[in-house]
């Protein structure tokens, strides 16, 4: 009786060779709990797919002689529908478009609407891509500090430190360079004052004014997940329009503005499992090991944090994708000779009547992606959830 | 080669004070084994941690005390300092197998963790100590090993991992606190043999905190007895073993289950642990003790020598065994 019972379970855990060996490389295992979700599989194929036409987009877009060439104006050839043949006699040698064909159309300038989708998609996935890397970056190092080191007081001396430094770096990028490096002076030797101070001084007790600086004021994690609190206020879209209005228009401002208002996210998450990753063994045997602080959070805790961050990541590109293509459609995004999925649908919709593939194309195609991106974050999440899997 | 002297750590949370340890003495010599015995929250781990320095602090708090290594104190020592220390040349075996390995990384990553810290070594060189180690703590096929995770090994197989990344950079002192606790009989015997067999091989010191007088018997050369943050009995194995000079020590070993005890009721020590804000005056062990006369209430016990290293903390047994020789 016990026999069959075993056997079932292991047709049932699909493991053939026995008890003792669940070998099984990370790669597959990830599959396996990936299949059964029909709709993250099918995210994660538009996924690859959608990588894959953004990359092919950004070849065969760019240089002097680009295979297809967003940027060909073609007056005569202007609002043409979809899978519209091209008028060969009205054209130069040049202009005939390479697939014999207008696949998607043309806008109002006659621009190949399916050459400018291309060019788009390496934009958009770039700014998702960077937008999100900054974001996660920023994030890990908020959020790892302030769940490891969150105990540790701030001082006043800090405090005062922070501003002195801060207020001579803005002295000096507003012009006023001398008092502005003499702030900046006095703050880093007051930061590298320690180095000589114990030798000098030693053990003495401090005067009274150093004790008042040396008093603690609020902990390291206040600091930080007050300042993610107050980062979380704004609404990020007009944050995001604010600043795009004051700096010169690029798809790099994009990009950092983008990463630099939706870290907050990833530093909660970070922050959480760091808290409870502290307490765990393996990293009071790290630190028996002699490996340092910093080792320690970046090599042995950020691992074990990775499965949330990766999952907002996800969800995270695809909004970056959307608010890019909000600010394009606002006219605030990527400056126009550039192609982008948002100022193609912009532009369109001066002719949505006349012209709705204009509109259509590129709104569609925002939809699938974010749509997709979603999906897999979701899906990624539930294999991620060790809750979720039947081993351990 | 290593001593620690009356090193004295206090806990304090929400205004109690705990004193986990008050005044604790004692020293490894070069390759000998010496076991830290007493029962759940006497202190053992708290003293092994504070020697490496990663005690959290606060909580904890030194209240005083050195802890001697090769003429330096540890206590003394700066963050970087220590962490040149740890692990290099004092190593730490943790109790739980479980949950001291990190579960994202294979046992090559974290064996060479040490040795990427402390030393220079090129990859295929750490590969080859790699190998070598698991070999030498006996794992088989430890080629195969070295790409595993934790979790796709056994208990056992993981405290010998453990074990292999204490010893990585050869260091003098391993510190193992209760290695074996969280492993099934056989597996336990088999890490002690392996214990006993490394540290001839290697001539490393080796500290073992323990609250299994099995174990202790197996393993140790000289005892420390702990009771309530303080030692009660020090003294070589034999001494502890054949002559316990201290009624706590006398009643741990009365309550160890034995083959001539069969079918009797088993000996235990009436009373709990003082709880460790609350200890009781004097003698810390009175409430329990059969032997405690008025004075143990009020005077804190020195050391009675017993001769040959052999100490106790107990007036009463001392007086009494003294006039016993007086007599003869």
């Amino acid at each position: 009786m016990k026999k069959t019972d075993t056997h079932t379970l292991h047709k049932d855990t699909g493991l053939e060779e026995g008890p003792l060996v669940p070998r099984e490389s990370r790669v597959r295992e990830f599959w396996r709990l990936l299949k059964p979700n029909k709709l993250a599989l099918a995210g994660l194929i538009i996924f690859v797919f959608f990588f894959f036409i953004a990359l092919t987009g950004l070849v065969l877009t760019s240089g002097n002689r680009p295979v297809f060439d967003p940027a060909m104006v073609r007056l005569q050839e202007k609002l043409r529908p979809p899978f519209s043949e091209p008028r060969l006699e009205d054209l130069r040698p040049e202009e005939i478009p390479t697939l014999g064909i207008y696949l998607l159309g043309t806008d109002d300038l006659g621009r190949d609407v399916f050459s400018r989708m291309l060019q788009g998609a390496w934009v958009s996935s770039t700014v998702g891509f960077v937008a999100v890397g900054i974001a996660v970056l920023i994030g890990i190092v908020m959020g790892g500090i302030s769940g490891y080191f969150g105990r540790n007081p701030v001082r006043v001396d800090h405090i005062l430190v922070a501003f002195i430094v801060s207020l001579g770096g803005g002295l000096m990028v507003a012009g006023a360079l001398f008092s502005g490096g003499v702030l900046l002076l006095i703050g880093c030797a007051y930061i590298l004052s320690p180095l000589w101070w114990r030798k000098v001084l030693g053990k003495q007790s401090a005067p009274r004014l150093m004790r008042f600086l040396y008093k603690d004021t609020l902990s390291i994690d206040t600091l930080i997940m007050r300042l993610v609190d107050i980062m979380l206020c704004f609404p990020v879209f007009f944050l995001i329009l604010t600043v795009v209005a004051l700096l010169p228009a690029s798809m790099y401002n994009i990009m950092i503005v983008i990463g630099l208002t939706s870290w907050m996210g990833t530093t909660r998450f970070v922050r959480a499992e760091l808290l409870s990753l502290r307490e765990q063994d393996f990293v009071t045997a790290a630190k028996a090991l002699g490996v340092s602080d910093w080792r320690i959070i970046f090599r042995h805790m950020i691992p074990n944090a990775m499965a949330p961050v990766l999952v907002s990541a996800t969800i995270g590109i695809a909004s970056a994708i959307l608010i890019e293509a909000g600010l394009s459609f606002l006219g605030f995004g990527v400056p126009p000779p550039h192609a982008t999925w948002g100022n193609i649908l912009s532009d369109g919709k001066r002719f949505i009547f006349d012209a709705p593939w204009l509109t259509f194309i590129p709104g569609f195609a925002i939809l699938i992606v974010v749509l997709a991106f979603n999906l897999f974050g979701e899906g990624l999440r539930d294999v991620l959830n060790p809750k979720l899997r039947e081993r351990y | 080669m290593l001593s620690v002297q009356e090193l004295t750590v206090y806990f304090t949370s929400n205004g109690r004070v705990a004193r986990a340890l008050d005044g604790v003495s004692y020293e490894i010599r070069k390759g000998e084994t010496v076991c830290l015995v007493g029962e759940s929250g006497c202190g053992k781990t708290v003293s092994a941690l504070t020697i490496l320095g990663i005690i959290p602090q606060p909580p904890a708090q030194i209240m005083g005390g050195t802890v001697l290594f090769d003429g330096q104190n540890l206590l003394d020592l700066g963050e970087r300092e220590m962490q040149k220390i740890r692990g290099n040349r004092i190593a730490m075996v943790f109790q739980e197998p479980m949950t001291s390995l990190n579960p994202v990384f294979t046992i090559e990553d974290q064996i060479s963790e040490a040795i990427m810290v402390h030393e220079k070594a090129g990859g295929k060189e750490i590969r080859q100590r790699c190998i070598k180690l698991l070999k030498d703590v006996g794992i088989p096929s430890p080629e195969e090993r070295l790409k595993d995770y934790p979790h796709q090994l056994s208990g056992g197989q993981r405290q010998r991992v453990m074990i292999a990344m204490a010893l990585t950079c050869n260091p003098d002192v391993v510190i193992a606190d209760e290695p074996t606790t969280a492993l099934d009989v056989t597996i336990q015997a088999q890490i002690l043999n392996l214990f006993r067999e490394l540290k001839q091989i290697r001539k490393m010191s080796l500290l073992y905190i323990t609250h299994d007088l099995g174990v202790v018997a197996h393993i140790a050369d000289r005892i420390y007895v702990m009771y309530a943050g303080i030692i009660v009995e020090q003294g070589d194995t034999i001494h502890i073993f054949h002559s316990p000079q201290h009624p706590y020590t006398q009643g741990l070993l009365a309550s160890l289950p034995s083959r001539t005890k069969r079918g009797g009721t088993l000996h235990s020590i009436p009373g709990l642990v003082p709880d460790p804000a609350h200890k009781p005056l004097g003698c810390p062990f009175h409430p329990r003790c059969s032997f405690a006369i008025k004075s143990c209430q009020i005077q804190f016990p020195e050391m009675y020598d017993y001769g040959e290293g052999h100490l106790s903390r107990c007036p009463v047994l001392y007086k009494k065994d003294r006039s016993h020789y007086e007599k003869a």
